[in-house]
């Protein structure tokens, strides 16, 4: 059971695509090339978008305070 | 898991080469147009930030450096850094000694300025840089263009190098005037749509 999901401040993100180059699952996009959009169905919680992104603007949330 | 590699992957390549380039003919400067023309088309064309999320040399580079070479401390950056206001900040910053770049080069055009062999770094340094170049090779204004864009280049190079070291690799990325500015032209053209 997954129990970890990255999210994204949006507000703050740059959009550099530095999370979507490390995400194993291709769970990241950035689909306007505003702000990255990590899709729940994918994601596993390894945690490394959170360690590359450079803003640090990803955090690792908790499955059940997302549902 | 292996990750699967793209022909873009080697970019960073191209953009060490271009660094080297500048050393041995400063005429080579001029190439760097590519890493402005080309993210600025495809926000303005396709609306996405591509060109950092897949092709941007100078990224990879950072992140070979910080990652590969381990010559990052990979500490958070600080808020103020990644804050709204420093980002355009920089972005006005760095657009207004560009135009003072493309003036100088006007200058030289115009012929009531001379031709400055030499490479700024930082807006304040000024190393000579005579090697590079031999007189006459092409129209004195074309060559003040090269020095002129490649001390933009290589400003940008250094710090980005300081940060890759400091923070995170692509700590440049928060603040690489390219990237806010596509980032803004994206804004743009998105407004409106969920
Ligand atoms: S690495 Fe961070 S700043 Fe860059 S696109 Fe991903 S979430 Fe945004
Ligand atoms: S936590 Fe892992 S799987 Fe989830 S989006 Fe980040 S890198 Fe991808
Ligand atoms: S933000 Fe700048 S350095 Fe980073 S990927 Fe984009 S253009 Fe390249």
């Amino acid at each position: 059971m997954v129990k970890k999901l990255a999210k994204v401040s949006q507000k703050e993100c740059v959009a550099c695509g530095c999370c979507m180059k490390v995400c194993p699952r291709k769970a990241i996009s950035i689909p306007r090339g505003v702000y990255a959009v990590i899709d729940p169905k994918l994601c596993v919680g390894c945690g490394m978008c959170a360690k590359t992104c450079p803003a640090d603007v990803i955090s690792m949330i908790s499955r059940e305070a997302e549902a | 898991m292996k990750k699967k590699t793209h022909w873009y992957d080697w970019l960073w390549i191209a953009s060490g080469l271009y660094l080297i380039l500048g050393f041995v003919n400063i005429l080579f400067a001029w190439l760097g147009l590519i890493c402005f023309i080309t993210p600025l088309l495809i926000s303005v064309i396709r609306g996405n930030k591509a060109y950092c999320n897949k092709y941007c040399g100078r990224g990879q580079l950072f992140s070979l450096l910080g990652e590969k070479l381990h010559l990052s401390r990979n500490k958070p950056i600080p808020a103020w850094i990644r804050s709204k206001w420093f980002r355009y900040g920089f972005l006005t910053f760095f657009m207004i000694m560009f135009f003072n770049m493309l003036y100088v080069t006007w200058l030289v055009f115009a012929g009531s300025s001379s031709l400055q062999e030499t490479v700024t770094l930082l807006w304040t340094f000024r190393l000579p840089w005579q090697w590079a170049y031999t007189d006459g090779m092409v129209t004195p204004w074309a060559a003040q263009f090269a020095f002129g864009f490649y001390s933009v280049m290589l400003t940008s190079t250094a710090l980005g190098i300081l940060t890759m070291a400091m923070f995170k690799p692509r700590s440049w990325c928060v603040y690489c005037p390219m990237g806010t500015m596509t980032q803004l032209i994206c804004k743009a053209k998105n407004r409106g749509e969920g």
